[in-house]
């Protein structure tokens, strides 16, 4: 069985922080949003303020890290093997299948994946920081002479929170199908990819 | 230097004994002048007006200030519309109007024995200094001309009550600077009652604590009302005909002319009042669509005593079995039905009501049109809206009624109500009658046809504020069905939703989900097999 080192210990910091602050935001922002009543609107616009600035604070850790280590090349769209990756998902998967996709150190994510987290940093990461901030600094905005408003900025920001609670919820079924349940969940704690058992081959 | 500490110690007991330091516990230190000292307060008044030109002797201009001043004329013309206003012209839904009732509404006029038109509004002595420069608590002045009585008199005239007589030298004597109970003589008993009318107003801030109010709380900052209505000239400043909707200047600094209301809260407040706190940035950035007021008045009536909220006139007149007028109270020993007044609901610890207000007053005057097909008639419809810059959020305390009208001229009525003759209301219960003389004596038509029309009248409220440890929380407005629910054109988180979002965000939500759990299961279903 093959092991690789895959998730180094600040992508695994990064990773999890952002989990946490992510849903977290998710929780007050829908709250904030009218949704339920969960903590109280003071709490939890305080809440959501605290974890905006702590992920901004994070995000600004992150960007320069994949730039550094150049591991933004881990996100460059591909559609090669791109119909296996999505067979595999629509059928290949319910027969007891192999991953088409192998995992290695230069490239991490399968096709599918390394598209969807390309959406979310380029999509709704941004959508979400922009109309968060201009929520934010709305008063600001119209001092300085750029009135927007409130209606626009909320609407967006609650079309990019719609976006990431989908996201969410489709990549946490999709670390229970590696090759275990819990082997995507493992490599994202421990950092190591742990190979699949495929007796009489070798990689 | 055992020596030294007791020379210091003794010295100290020396300048404690009483005399030593009698002279300087007697000087008063809040006025230069002592009325009690002067010659020409020591002898004996035979009337109001007597006192008064004791006053002008020194206070030369003060009669002739008074005399511009809406306290005296009653009437003001709103310099906005051109309306001519005050007193002596509005009608409200409360007694309705002044007119042919002054013997009763004067006696809080600032001035000695306007009952009928036949006033003479240039004299100087008819003034009433006391009335607002009272200390002493004991003056008093009897309706029907608004005199002090000077001896023991009966009010009213034939019913027996006798009304003691007050010592007019001892009273000016003690005149001083206004007060709460000078001002709440007259404000405090808005509409003919404690409390009646204003709801952020009466005998509780006489002297409130500060739950009340924190500002007038008597045993802290003790504010009188002229600390914000300051009277440069015996003008009062922040009147209700011509309010100020939003204050956008700073706060007023000593020495520097500013000639905006020094009566409202960003006067000494200014634009950032929020300093500490979880988000004073957040809270002061509320300032630019919400008046201070909103957040800070939760309630009003707060002080014990209950404000009139609905005074409904068409049930009056109705009569005992014997043919006598009728009281009925509530449970708390509050009047709920008056023969002479009709029904009225009344409250305390109310929730205000909300709408945008930019310091527009159009009053619903004598001869405009009304009628009750065109639903409820606004006795005073208040400017203002989210987008026109000059417009805050108020709190306000909304005064419904039904009052009487005349349909076929489709005009408010000014009814004679008060009175010991044959029209008056109160005594005869007849509305045709009241309403002809009332109309004749103002030469407004009457077609001798009654009916009554509902009306509403706002008062922006601005007293009462509570401590800021009760201001309204966020979730307050920030909610559905919150305080801010019906207030229009602007977007309020919590309140607000786009609903498309809403709806295709969760079905989009709703749809990952079931798509992964159904992809889940088969996988799970593939496994046993």
């Amino acid at each position: 069985m093959e092991r690789i080192y895959i998730f180094t210990r600040f992508e695994r910091f990064w990773h999890w922080t952002q989990a946490l602050l992510i849903i977290t935001m998710l929780i007050t922002g829908f709250e904030i949003h009218g949704s339920y009543k969960l903590l109280g609107f003071a709490q939890a616009g305080q809440l959501h303020t605290s974890a905006a600035w702590a992920l901004i604070t994070l995000w600004v850790f992150a960007i320069f890290w994949h730039f550094t280590t150049g591991e933004w090349r881990q996100y460059i769209p591909s559609f090669k093997n791109m119909d296996k990756v999505i067979r595999h998902y629509a059928w290949g998967i319910f027969q007891g299948e192999p991953h088409p996709f192998k995992v290695t150190r230069a490239r991490k994510h399968n096709p599918m994946q390394a598209f969807a987290y390309l959406g979310v940093k380029l999509l709704i990461n941004p959508l979400l920081w922009i109309s968060g901030l201009a929520y934010l600094y709305y008063n600001e905005l119209g001092t300085a002479g750029f009135p927007v408003s409130l209606n626009l900025i909320a609407t967006l920001h609650t079309i990019g929170a719609f976006m990431m609670l989908c996201f969410l919820i489709a990549h946490v079924y999709l670390i229970t199908t590696g090759h275990t349940v819990g082997a995507h969940l493992k490599a994202m704690v421990t950092g190591w990819e742990e190979g699949e058992e495929t007796p009489g081959k070798t990689h | 230097m055992l020596k030294s500490r007791l020379f210091a110690a003794l010295t100290a007991i020396i300048l404690a004994l009483p005399g030593f330091s009698a002279q300087a516990a007697d000087v008063k230190l809040n006025t230069t002048a002592d009325h009690g000292k002067f010659k020409e307060l020591q002898r004996e008044f035979t009337s109001g007006p007597d006192v008064t030109k004791a006053c002008l002797g020194c206070h030369t201009e003060a009669a002739s200030q008074i005399h511009r001043t809406k306290h005296w004329t009653w009437e003001v013309i709103n310099p906005l519309n051109n309306q001519r206003l005050g007193k002596k012209n509005v009608i409200n839904n409360y007694c309705i109007s002044t007119a042919t009732n002054l013997g009763a509404c004067a006696t809080c006029h600032v001035g000695y024995g306007w009952v009928n038109s036949s006033f003479d509004f240039k004299s100087q002595e008819n003034v009433d200094c006391l009335v607002c420069h009272d200390t002493s608590g004991n003056y008093k002045k009897l309706p029907g001309g608004g005199q002090p009585p000077v001896k023991d008199t009966e009010n009213p005239p034939g019913s027996g009550k006798i009304v003691k007589a007050i010592d007019l030298t001892a009273i000016a004597q003690k005149v001083g600077k206004t007060s709460r109970d000078t001002c709440g003589a007259c404000h405090f008993f808005g509409g003919g009652g404690d409390g009646v009318k204003h709801g952020d107003m009466d005998t509780s801030l006489a002297s409130p604590d500060k739950e009340v109010d924190v500002h007038m709380d008597a045993t802290g900052l003790d504010f009188t009302c002229s600390t914000c209505h300051k009277a440069p000239a015996h003008d009062v400043v922040g009147s209700r005909y011509m309010p100020t909707g939003k204050d956008a200047g700073d706060a007023h600094i000593r020495g520097k002319v500013n000639k905006s209301n020094p009566a409202t809260c960003q006067s000494c407040h200014g634009q950032t009042p929020h300093k500490s706190g979880a988000q004073p940035t957040k809270l002061n950035q509320h300032a630019d669509k919400v008046a201070c007021q909103t957040c800070h008045i939760p309630q009003f009536a707060r002080g014990g005593v209950p404000t009139k909220m609905h005074w409904d006139w068409s049930t009056a007149g109705k009569l005992s079995p014997e043919g006598k007028p009728m009281l009925k109270k509530d449970a708390k020993g509050h009047i709920i039905y008056d023969s002479r007044k009709g029904d009225f609901v009344v409250a305390e610890n109310v929730t205000p009501e909300y709408g945008w207000f930019n310091g527009e007053v159009t009053y619903t005057l004598l001869g405009d049109t009304v009628s009750k097909e065109n639903g409820v008639t606004l006795i005073n419809a208040l400017g203002g809206s989210a987008s026109d810059g000059r417009s805050l959020i108020w709190p306000m305390k909304v005064m419904r009624g039904s009052q009487p009208y005349d349909p076929v001229n489709k005009t408010l009525v000014k009814p004679h109500v008060a009175g010991n003759d044959d029209t008056a209301f109160w005594k005869n219960f007849n509305w045709e009658k009241a309403i002809g003389t009332g109309m004749q004596a103002v030469n407004a038509p009457f077609s001798g046809k009654v009916d009554f029309l509902k009306t509403e009248m706002y008062w922006p409220l601005t007293h009462m504020v509570a401590p800021k440890e009760k201001a309204l929380g966020c979730v307050e407005c920030h909610s559905r069905s919150g305080r801010l629910d019906k207030i229009q054109g602007i977007y309020i988180p919590g309140r607000d939703t786009n609903q498309w979002v809403d709806l295709i965000g969760w079905l989009a939500a709703g749809g990952t989900l079931a798509g992964v759990l159904l992809h889940g299961l088969v996988r799970i279903a593939r496994r046993k097999n």
